[in-house]
């Protein structure tokens, strides 16, 4: 039985569950608590669970961070909110060189589970310091995990199924999805926390994306499909590690690949995923792979260039039509 | 201060310092490589700290470690092996001289960038407050690291929360080469703890009793849920910040003068201090002798053959650990990839091997 719910509804079902059934789960950050969340996320839990489980933090990143860090030594399941992730830069640190590496470099004595929550993104007129990506600085992390889900559906999945895992995972969430709803299935069982999902099926191209930018790439699709080009569309709900079968199946089939990031190009995760996709999968492809992709520059304040600085759904159509040559290339 | 425990601080510090010139003979030898950070001088301070908690208690320190590691009872062995970067090291070779890990003693590890042990420590007390359990968490640190963020971050909420830490600052005056004057607008340390209003006191870090009567009052204190406390050790490292450091920034009178407060010295002339000297006891005669040396028992006394057997048993246990760990094997690619909780190479979703 579904039951619509916009994605902050989702996270906070999802840690709610969490933390009733399982008492070393907390959440800490700032405003988590009695403010109930800057995206709502935490809303209520503060008066169900009380301040030392849906804790209220000093503005110290790096300090709370590393706190997770060293509760999650001792078993618990921390949940960290670092309130955008803007200010994770203050925490790498803590992500990087001790989340990351402690398992590691204990000889594997000790799990990680710890769970960090970012929000990010473009969202509308944050300006430079408010509006950034940083997935390609995670995902070059060994020792990280990555989840970033597009829908209120894998928000609920991928937040419970981060709470479980006994290494770090960081969930990326993208601030203009929190208030988007869609169809949750709270008791469904859940596909793997990486496994990619195939949004629409097609066999003319592989539109490869993951986060908000899945949703315009499925938009995308459907203005393809009027123009009878069948674009299958992978969202990689994970960006570590990434489901490369799938994204391999579908081009055996298609032969074409595009790649739709809301981050910059410029060694961006679309990098990573033409560079493996071309190694493995280069003599399955009919032409070369394309990105669509943030242009290279701080996310300008104003909102017409904002806009242009990320793609938008036209972007995505255009880049198609050319990859499948109904378009005269750049 | 009763026999037991002073003859356990005598072998403690006895053995680190073994150790220490071990480990630097075999580096020499080429047996262990990269950074090689060496305690002698600072000894009491692990020794007096840690012979203070309880096993319940959870231990954080910094990359200069293995005397730690050793008072905590890790075996000689595994650490020497880890500094080996061995299998048998009690990281299996993964973490090497500056993290040196042991889940089961509490060991919470080694940290190699300058700071980290503030929000480790406090995330540990954290989980401790939380959960409403007696234990505690020794923070290590160094003078250095009172300049990063980190510290005042963790000060700040370790007091606001009221959590049950222990931080420990190692002072021996230097930060690398730049004396704490150069670093420090406050050259005492355990001022700055007032900021957060955590009760701190600076202690002599070379004196081994001093050191452990220290820690278990504020450990006391931090058990009775007052909250965090700060100890400021005053010590000194007699060698170089590394192996690669000859430490020739330091003025040689200024060596000279610490060297001279040994605190392995230290605590040998009070494990003597009353003992009468052999002359004395022949002097005594048959009957008076064993009266005294009831007495000095009962006191925490030793005589020089003590000392030299202790001496000997630590070298024994330091040569047996450098065999050990010289025969111990290298580590596989497949211990490094089972290590690796996020473990891409096996990972299912990627096909890829």
């Amino acid at each position: 039985m579904t039951e619509t719910l916009q994605c902050w509804q989702a996270l906070n079902r999802a840690l709610d569950i969490e933390m009733s059934s399982d008492e070393s789960v907390f959440t800490l950050g700032e405003d988590v608590g009695l403010y109930g969340g800057t995206y709502r996320v935490t809303e209520g839990l503060n008066a169900k669970y009380g301040e030392w489980r849906v804790r209220d933090t000093p503005i110290s990143e790096g300090g709370f961070t590393g706190l997770g860090v060293g509760a999650a030594l001792t078993g618990m399941r921390p949940v960290v909110e670092i309130m955008t992730i803007n200010f994770a830069l203050l925490a790498l640190d803590a992500i990087i060189n001790m989340a990351a590496k402690i398992p590691f470099m204990s000889g594997g004595q000790f799990p990680m589970p710890l769970v960090i929550r970012m929000p990010g993104g473009v969202a509308r007129q944050l300006a430079a310091q408010h509006s950034q990506r940083l997935e390609h600085t995670l995902m070059n992390v060994p020792g990280l995990r990555i989840a970033v889900p597009a829908t209120p559906q894998d928000a609920y999945w991928q937040l419970r199924q981060a709470i479980a895992s006994d290494e770090p995972v960081i969930l990326l969430e993208h601030e203009l999805l929190y208030f988007e709803p869609g169809e949750v299935d709270l008791a469904a069982e859940p596909p793997p926390m990486h496994q990619a999902a195939i949004r629409r099926t097609g066999t003319d191209l592989t539109l490869v994306s993951y986060s908000r930018m899945a949703n315009l790439a499925a938009q995308a699709a459907d203005l393809l499909a009027k123009d009878n080009i069948r674009a299958e569309v992978i969202d990689l709900r994970s960006l570590s590690p990434i489901d490369w079968d799938t994204c391999a199946a579908s081009l055996h089939k298609t032969h074409r690949l595009l790649v739709a990031e809301e981050d910059c190009r410029f060694a961006g995760a679309g990098a990573e995923i033409i560079a493996t996709l071309n190694e493995r999968c280069f003599y399955d492809l009919d032409a070369a792979p394309a990105r669509v992709a943030g242009l290279d520059m701080p996310t300008p304040f104003n909102a017409e260039l904002e806009a242009a600085s990320i793609p938008g759904v036209s972007d995505i159509v255009k880049a198609a039509r050319r990859l499948v040559g109904r378009e005269k290339p750049l | 201060m009763d026999r037991e425990t002073l003859h356990r601080f005598l072998h403690d510090m006895l053995l680190a310092r073994a150790f220490e010139e071990r480990a630097a003979q075999e580096y020499s030898e080429g047996n262990i490589a990269g950074f090689l950070h060496l305690y002698p001088g600072e000894e009491a301070v692990a020794v007096g700290v840690i012979h203070a908690t309880e096993p319940g208690d959870y231990i954080a320190t910094t990359y200069r470690e293995h005397v730690h590691a050793l008072v905590r009872g890790i075996p000689p062995r595994q650490v020497m092996a880890e500094l080996f970067g061995r299998r048998d090291g009690v990281c299996k070779g993964m973490g090497g001289s500056m993290h040196l890990f042991d889940r089961e003693r509490r060991f919470m590890g080694g940290y190699a960038i300058v700071g980290e042990t503030f929000p480790v420590a406090t995330g540990i007390a954290y989980s401790i407050a939380l959960r409403q359990l007696p234990e505690a968490v020794i923070c290590f640190f160094g003078d250095g690291a009172v300049n990063q963020g980190t510290f005042h971050e963790a000060l700040n909420m370790a007091s606001l929360w009221k959590l049950p830490v222990l931080f420990v600052c190692e002072n021996n005056h230097y930060q690398i080469g730049t004396e704490i004057h150069r670093h420090s607008a406050v050259v005492n340390v355990y001022k700055r703890a007032c900021a957060y209003n955590i009760p701190a006191e600076k202690v002599n870090g070379m004196d081994v009793i001093n050191v452990y009567e220290a820690t278990r009052h504020a450990l006391t204190q931090i058990r009775a849920g007052n909250g965090p406390q700060l100890l400021e050790f005053e010590t000194y490292r007699f060698r170089g910040h590394s192996m690669a450091d000859a430490g020739s920034y330091r003025p040689r009178v200024e060596v000279n003068s610490q060297t001279g407060r040994d605190p392995v010295e230290t605590v040998i002339h009070e494990a003597k201090l009353g003992y009468p000297t052999q002359a004395e006891i022949a002097a005594a005669g048959p009957d008076l002798v064993e009266q005294l040396v009831g007495h000095s028992a009962a006191v925490g006394h030793f005589d020089d053959r003590h000392i030299e057997a202790v001496r000997d048993e630590v070298k024994r246990i330091v040569d047996d650990a450098a065999q050990f760990a010289l025969s111990s094997p290298p580590p596989t690619m497949d211990d490094a990839w089972s290590s690796l909780y996020c473990n891409r190479q096996h990972e299912t979703l990627t096909g890829a091997a």
